[in-house]
């Protein structure tokens, strides 16, 4: 069809290259190269098990039930202590819907998803380490030198610290779809608050309880980079870190390659397992106040303000512990410092390839019109959250090793890789307002003969200019704070703001740190403030 | 004598119309409360029940003021159109909680809730749980509950509106019934003027969240012209 239609859009950029392609085409090569991505590191790690057997089953020592053992074990203490509290922290914010600043209290909730792990890790550092904030206060409480928060506690602290806000807001909508009248009923048969927990409250909590017990176990269990940061050393290192530290310092790439087998293989049952159980994503408040059904006694609301308090305290901290270390930095020194400008430039333009390339992923999946495509960006999109991007980056590190230096891959695998990592949440942020572009325009575009890069332009590209540019944001703020696939491929070279600073870390070379987790999160914040931003100009329209 | 007043009863919710009811009904009447959707029915049911706070106006039962009492201690029980049961407990479990939030019944609480299953034709059902239920088996299993809690006052908030017309007529025998046995003043929400002629011993009429006053159910066959009963009926309308 010639085009004789001019078009404004800014988005048209983002789907150049396409243009011959038909939708179903689009969407094909995506999944090619998501299977290519995922299945070459794949196909490079089977091939390397395959080629020395005996190396691979020698791995399997001690060291690695050691460090299996404590990969179980911290992600179930981390899981127990994220949900048993946030159990009674949503009860709690349920219960009193006018609670003091509680629209402030939960996107304060919503920030630990946003924030890198780098940051995190960082802020309880600056907060509870042995130069920490606190560590006066805890030396002068124990009576000994504070040793600062490292090993089992600080890796577990840290998962707590993404996870209790996490598990909380998925109570809290859980509680929500409690059926107005299911409270009215217990109001006028006047049950205890006992009953109340027990027949209401804990039945909505139970529905989706062990869907959410195993999302954050496996969140927990692939976790990189608080290991990395706030773990180390033999004592406290999970299956994850070990790939990392097998392959860039023992140089061990049979036993890299042996871990991240068992990894996979572990990750994907744990993610088939956590399909199977619903997660409870949004519940429309019922409009029912049970405060003013059931006012709560003053021992009941003393008890949850002090529980609301301590939560508010606990995610709050570190974030200010950030604030207040990096302000203390010299930061002007360190933003003129050459390597921090080419670092901060280098991930900046990394993250936004990163971006493009998972909107253009979730573009091309979406637009999809055969059912097999559309199945797949609906169930394979999720499940590359099982694949972790260490698991996908040794096995690219060890295809690539006999014919170049892996190390100059770097900045390819880096955006691949983060493109692939920030596909599920773009599907999703995408997905509901595709649709509905879909049902309104359909009809529409196909009497007005409008097929293919034509329409993707004129009707998606301009309806969806706002949800893909926040989708972009939200991506590029992802890939911006992530540490993975920099640790594992990172040089000299190419250095990310996040690779510099854990080397800044690593030297000891604590104020630069401080300094550069500011300008880290200062960045990963905006950008997610602008996603927000243009969903919330979306929706005022 | 009247089982329930309603005086002077100013309510609204925050930003929406201001609602004003003054009524009585007597002991042993079958009020129903007609009017068009979002009039305020089913507000004004819960209102009597203590599920909404009035602004001002007093709500007395047997002539002892109870406007601010807590729902559970007001001599009412009250039957939602839908959601009158926990899915997660058996009928026998749901229906016991009208004797206490315990779920564990002693022998002869268990026999309780089997007499009262048996009054609603629900005998032998109690180990079942509601989704194995039909929605009139459902309000059925809400009623037994209220027979249980053994208040004077039953409110009804369309429980069977969901029901097919049959089925209506037979739930609304069995509430007259159980009305009739133990005595009791029952307030029904209904849009369905059939169920009223059938069942109502008065009629009283919310227009825009106000009701004053109630009539005999005969003023359903013979609307005042020009009334506002007879507006809402659709007949004897005057032409102009």
């Amino acid at each position: 069809m010639p085009k004789t239609v001019t078009y404004g859009s800014k988005n048209g950029w983002l789907l150049l290259g396409i243009d011959a392609l038909s939708h179903n085409k689009m969407a094909a090569a995506a999944v090619v190269f998501l299977a290519l991505l995922v299945g070459g590191a794949l196909l490079a790690l089977a091939a390397a098990a395959v080629e020395a057997p005996a190396s691979i089953t020698s791995a399997f020592d001690s060291y690695f039930l050691r460090i299996a053992g404590f990969t179980v074990w911290q992600a179930l203490l981390s899981t127990l202590f994220s949900l048993l509290p946030a159990v009674f922290v949503a009860r709690a914010l349920h219960r009193h819907p006018a609670f003091f600043g509680r629209g402030a209290i939960l996107r304060l909730f919503a920030l630990p998803l946003a924030l890198p792990a780098l940051i995190a890790a960082l802020g309880l550092l600056a907060l509870l380490g042995r130069g920490g904030l606190l560590a006066p206060v805890l030396t002068w409480a124990s009576g000994e030198r504070w040793p600062g928060v490292y090993g089992l506690d600080g890796i577990v602290l840290a998962h707590v610290f993404f996870n209790l806000p996490l598990a909380t807001r998925l109570f809290l909508a859980a509680l929500n779809t409690v059926p107005g009248d299911h409270w009215r009923l217990a109001a006028q048969l006047g049950f205890s608050p006992f009953s109340r927990f027990q027949l209401l409250e804990w039945q909505a909590i139970k529905a989706g309880l062990a869907g959410t017990a195993l999302m954050v176990f496996l969140l927990c269990a692939t976790s990189f980079t608080l290991v990395l940061t706030l773990g180390g050393g033999p004592q406290s290192t999970t299956l994850e870190v070990a790939i990392y530290q097998a392959l860039r310092f023992d140089y061990a790439p049979e036993r890299a390659v042996a871990f991240a087998l068992v990894q996979l293989v572990f990750a994907v049952a744990l993610a088939r397992l956590a399909s199977r159980f619903m997660v409870v994503e949004a519940g429309s408040d019922s409009g029912v106040s049970t405060s003013r059904l059931m006012p709560a006694k003053r021992v009941e609301s003393a008890f949850n303000t002090v529980l609301i308090g301590s939560a508010v305290v606990f995610i709050a901290s570190p974030v200010v512990a950030i604030l207040v270390r990096g302000f203390e930095a010299d930061m002007l020194k360190l933003v003129m410092q050459n390597t921090v400008i080419v670092a901060t430039a280098t991930s900046l333009a990394l993250a936004a390839l990163a971006g493009i390339g998972a909107c253009w992923l979730a573009v091309a999946l979406l637009s999809a019109r055969s059912r097999t495509l559309a199945v797949f960006a609906a169930r394979g999109g999720g499940a590359l959250l099982a694949v972790s991007p260490i698991v996908i980056g040794a096995g690219w590190f060890i295809a690539l090793q006999s014919f170049i230096n892996p190390l100059k891959a770097a900045p390819v695998l880096i955006v691949a890789v983060n493109a692939a990592m920030a596909l599920p949440f773009v599907l999703r942020m995408l997905a509901p307002a595709w649709e509905a572009s879909r049902a309104r325009h359909d009809r529409l575009a196909a009497s007005l003969g409008l097929t293919g890069f034509t329409r993707l332009k004129l009707v998606e590209g301009m309806a969806l200019r706002a949800p893909i540019a926040a989708a972009l944001a939200f991506a590029a703020a992802l890939s911006l704070g992530d540490l993975g696939v920099v640790a594992l491929f990172g040089s000299d070279t190419v250095q990310t703001l996040p690779s510099l600073l854990f080397a800044r870390l690593g030297s000891y070379r604590s104020d630069d740190a401080a300094g550069l987790a500011l300008l880290l999160m200062g960045l990963c914040l905006g950008l997610l403030w602008l996603a927000d931003h243009l969903i919330a100009q979306r929706t005022g329209q | 004598m009247s089982a329930a007043s309603v005086k002077n009863l100013r309510f609204a919710y925050a930003g929406g119309p201001d609602m004003h009811f003054d009524f009585e009904v007597a002991h042993g009447a079958r009020l129903a409360i007609m009017g068009a959707s979002g009039s305020g029915k089913s507000t004004l049911l819960h209102l009597l029940a203590g599920l909404e706070t009035p602004q001002s106006g007093i709500i007395r039962f047997d002539h002892v003021d109870l406007t601010y009492t807590e729902p559970a201690a007001r001599p009412v029980s009250i039957v939602f159109q839908d959601n009158n049961l926990f899915g997660h407990l058996t009928v026998a479990q749901n229906t016991g909680l009208g004797l206490g939030s315990r779920l564990h019944l002693n022998p002869s609480q268990a026999a309780a809730v089997e007499t009262a299953l048996s009054k609603v034709a629900l005998s032998g059902m109690g180990k079942r749980l509601p989704r194995e239920l039909s929605g009139g088996e459902r309000q059925r299993v809400a009623l037994a509950r209220c027979l249980l809690r053994n208040r004077k006052v039953l409110l009804l908030d369309e429980p069977f509106a969901a029901l097919g017309p049959a089925m209506r007529i037979d739930m609304l025998d069995l509430v007259k019934d159980l009305q009739r046995e133990k005595n009791l003043t029952v307030i029904m929400v209904t849009h369905n003027r059939d169920d009223t002629a059938y069942f109502a011993t008065d009629v009283g009429l919310v227009e825009n969240g106000r009701l004053s006053g109630t009539m005999p159910v005969a003023a359903l066959h013979d609307p005042v012209s020009g009334s506002a009963l007879s507006a809402y009926l659709g007949r004897n309308q005057n032409p102009s």
